[in-house]
C-alpha cells in the first residue's frame, strides 16, 4: 500500500503548462540566427563579387540559404532534411509571389506621398494647369466622379448579383445553366468591349458622355464578379438550414430572404468589394462613357464627368514631372479608396456575425 | 395507430380521439422511390392525437424516408417518388390542391443534427418559424417564453436571449429547435433521431419535453436506441429490409411490441439480436 500511496511530505512539483508541439526557444533563434549569418555571408558575397542591386542580392541570398541548409541538415534523418529543403524553397517562391505586389504598393506609396497634401484631396484642377505645383489643384472631382460611379454600379449589380445567386443555389430553376453560362462568359468580357456596348447603346441615346453611362459600364463589368461571388458563398450554406426552414412552413422565397440571405451576409460583402474592387480601377471604358472633367460633376447625366482612373491617364500624357507625380498621387488615393471602402464594408457587413 | 385493427390500440385510440374521426395523422399504403429504387413498401399506419409513436428498426430500412413522407420533405430530394396516402385529420396532405408550406408549418419536424439559424440569436431562432410563415402574433415574449418552457430550455437560457444559437452546447442547441418547432403551435411533431448526437443528459431533457408535448400532439420520433422508444412512446412500429424495399413488420402498443411481439424478427430485434 505504501508504494502506492504518494508520500505527503514529498509533495510533487506543481506541472509547468509547457507546448511540446512548438519550436523552442532555442530553436527559433538559431533559426534567425542562421538567417542573419547567411544574410551577412550573401552581402558580402555581393560586395566581392560583381553581383549588384537588390535582385543580385536576392539571388546570392537564395543559393547562400539553399547551400547552407543543405550543410547544416547533414546530420539529420532523410526525411527532416527534406522538409528543410523544401521549407526554403517555400519561402523562397512565396517572397517571389509576395515582390511584385510589394513593389506595385512601395512605389506607388513612395511616388505618390509626394503630392498627398491637403489640397489634392479638396480641390480640382479647372483653374489649376497639371503642371503647376503639386501644392496647387487636386483630385477631388475625380475622387467624387469615381465614388458616384462605383456606388451607381454596386446599386445596380449588388441585386442583380445576389439575385441571381439565389437563382442558381435556391431555385435551380430550368435556365440555371444558361444563367451560369452568361455569367461566366460576362467575366471575360474585355473591359473596353464594355464601354463600346455602353457607348453605341447608351451614350449614342442620350447623345452625352455621362457618369451614368460609365456606371452602366462599370456594372456590365462588375456583375459577374458579384454573381459568381454570391452563388459562391450561397453554396456554402449547409441544406440543414434550408430543411430546418421549409420544416416551419416557409415558403422558398422567404427561406432565401430570411436565412439564407442572412447567413451568408458577410459573404456578400465581400462580393461586393470584390466587384469594386475589379472595376473601380478601370480606365478604357470610362474613356468611352465618362470621359474626363477637371470640375465637379455632381449629376450623373450632366455631361462628361471625371474619375481617379482618368484623371491619372489623363495626367500621364502630358508627362511633365509635376503631371507624373500628381497621376502617382491619383493611383495612391484610388488604393486607399479602395481600402476605406473594405473597411466600410467589413464594418457593417460582418457586424451581423456575432 | 395498427395496420390492422389491433383491438389494444382501437381502445387507446378511441379514448384518447374524438369518436367521429381519427384526429392526428394516418398513412394509408405508402410507398417511397428514389429514382427507380424501390426503398419503401406498403406502410399504413396510425398516428393518433395525444400519443407518442417510436418508429424503429435497422439502419437503412426507410424509417426517415417515412417519416419526411409525413410532412412532404420528401419531395425536395429531386429523384423522390411516392405511392398512397398521408391523411391529417382525414384529408390527404399530397392532394393536389393542398399547400405544401401550410401542411409543413401543421407538421412540424425536428433533424438529427440540431441547426439553429446560424444569423439568429436564441429568441429569434424561437420566433422563426412565425417571421418565416407570416404569422400574426399578439405577444412575442409569451411565446419565447412559452416554447422554450415547454423545450426545456427556459431556466438556462432567460438570461441570454440575445445570445447566438451557435453559443449553446449540442444538447440545448436541440431543444432549441424543438422549442422553435413548437412557435408555430403544429399538431404533428415528427422528430428524425433527434437524440442521437446527445449526451444522456440532455436526451433525458429531450424525452421528458416529449412526454409533455404529447399531452397536446402527436409526436412520431425515429429512433435507434430501444431503451429511449420503451422510455417515450406509446406505440411503436418496427421496420425492416430485406435487402429490397423497407416494410413495415409490425406496430403495437409499445409495453406489447417489447413483451410479448407478433414476430420473431421483432423479438430478435428489440432483445439486440441483431440491427
Amino acid at each position: 500500500m505504501s508504494t502506492v500511496v504518494s508520500n505527503p511530505q514529498s509533495q510533487p512539483v506543481a506541472p509547468q503548462p509547457t507546448t511540446p508541439w512548438k519550436p523552442t526557444r532555442k530553436t527559433q533563434f538559431t533559426g534567425a540566427f542562421s538567417i542573419a549569418v547567411v544574410a551577412i555571408a550573401s552581402f558580402a558575397i555581393v560586395l566581392l563579387t560583381g553581383l549588384a542591386g537588390i535582385d543580385g542580392f536576392g539571388l546570392t541570398f537564395l543559393v547562400v540559404f539553399f547551400g547552407a541548409t543543405f550543410v547544416r541538415t547533414k546530420r539529420l534523418n532523410p526525411k527532416a532534411r527534406k522538409d528543410a529543403m523544401v521549407g526554403v524553397a517555400i519561402c523562397a517562391a512565396s517572397v517571389l509571389a509576395f515582390f511584385p505586389w510589394m513593389s506595385i504598393f512601395v512605389s506607388v506609396v513612395v511616388k505618390g506621398a509626394k503630392g498627398l497634401q491637403p489640397n489634392f484631396l479638396i480641390e480640382n484642377m479647372q483653374l489649376t494647369t497639371p503642371d503647376d505645383e503639386l501644392n496647387m489643384g487636386g483630385a477631388a472631382h475625380a475622387i467624387i466622379g469615381s465614388l458616384m460611379m462605383v456606388l451607381i454600379a454596386a446599386a445596380i449589380t449588388l441585386p442583380l448579383g445576389i439575385l441571381s445567386g439565389v437563382y442558381l443555389t435556391e431555385i435551380r430553376g430550368r435556365l440555371t445553366f444558361l444563367v451560369r453560362f452568361v455569367v461566366q462568359s460576362m467575366s471575360g468580357v474585355p473591359s473596353i468591349v464594355a464601354g463600346l456596348f455602353i457607348y453605341t447603346t447608351f451614350v449614342n441615346y442620350t447623345n452625352s458622355f455621362s457618369g451614368m453611362a460609365g456606371s452602366l459600364a462599370l456594372a456590365v463589368l462588375m456583375l459577374p464578379t458579384v454573381a459568381r461571388t454570391a452563388e459562391e458563398v450561397m453554396k456554402l450554406v449547409p441544406d440543414d438550414l434550408r430543411s430546418a426552414s421549409y420544416a416551419l412552413g416557409a415558403r422558398q422565397w422567404r427561406t432565401s430572404l430570411m436565412v439564407i440571405l442572412p447567413t451568408v451576409r458577410s459573404g456578400l460583402t465581400t462580393a461586393g468589394i470584390l466587384g469594386i474592387a475589379r472595376v473601380i480601377g478601370e480606365t478604357a471604358p470610362l474613356l468611352l462613357t465618362s470621359l474626363s472633367n477637371n470640375s465637379y460633376v455632381f449629376n450623373p447625366i450632366g455631361g462628361p464627368i471625371g474619375s481617379l482612373p482618368t484623371y491619372v491617364f489623363g495626367l500621364l500624357q502630358i508627362g511633365t514631372e509635376n503631371s507624373i507625380n500628381r497621376a502617382w498621387t491619383g493611383s495612391l488615393v484610388l488604393m486607399l479608396l479602395v481600402l476605406v471602402l473594405f473597411l466600410i464594408a467589413r464594418y457593417f457587413g460582418g457586424k451581423a456575425n456575432r | 395507430m395498427v395496420q390492422d385493427s389491433q383491438t389494444s390500440v382501437a381502445t387507446v385510440s378511441a379514448s384518447q380521439t374524438t369518436a367521429t374521426a381519427v384526429r392526428g395523422l394516418e398513412t394509408k399504403n405508402v410507398h417511397a422511390w428514389f429514382g427507380k429504387h424501390h426503398v419503401l413498401s406498403d406502410v399504413s399506419l396510425q398516428f393518433p392525437e395525444r400519443t407518442v409513436t417510436g418508429l424503429i428498426g435497422p439502419s437503412g430500412c426507410g424509417k426517415s424516408t417515412f417519416i419526411r413522407l409525413l410532412n412532404r420533405m420528401h419531395e425536395f430530394i429531386p429523384s423522390a417518388a411516392m405511392a398512397g396516402q398521408v391523411l391529417q385529420d382525414g384529408q390527404d396532405i399530397y392532394a393536389p390542391d393542398v399547400d405544401a408550406a401550410a401542411i409543413r408549418l401543421k407538421i412540424g419536424m425536428v433533424f438529427q443534427k440540431p441547426n439553429p439559424f446560424p444569423a439568429m440569436n436564441i429568441r429569434e431562432n424561437v420566433l422563426s418559424g412565425i417571421k418565416l410563415a407570416h404569422l400574426k402574433v399578439a405577444d412575442h415574449d409569451a411565446i419565447v417564453e412559452s416554447c422554450l418552457t415547454r423545450a426545456g430550455l427556459w431556466k438556462e437560457v432567460k438570461d441570454r436571449l440575445t445570445a447566438t444559437g451557435g453559443s449553446l452546447s449540442g444538447g440545448q442547441q436541440q431543444r432549441l429547435c424543438i422549442a422553435r418547432s413548437l412557435a408555430v403551435e403544429p399538431n404533428v411533431l415528427l422528430m428524425d433521431e433527434p437524440c442521437s448526437a446527445l449526451d444522456p443528459g440532455s436526451t433525458l431533457r429531450i424525452e421528458e419535453t416529449i412526454k409533455e408535448l404529447a399531452e397536446k400532439i402527436a409526436v412520431v420520433i425515429v429512433t435507434h436506441n430501444m431503451q429511449q422508444a420503451a422510455r417515450v412512446s406509446d406505440f411503436c412500429a418496427f421496420f425492416l429490409t430485406d435487402g429490397g424495399p423497407g416494410y413495415l413488420v409490425e406496430a403495437d402498443a409499445t409495453k406489447k411490441l417489447f413483451t410479448n411481439p407478433r414476430d420473431t424478427r421483432t423479438a430478435d430485434y428489440v432483445q439486440g439480436k441483431f440491427g
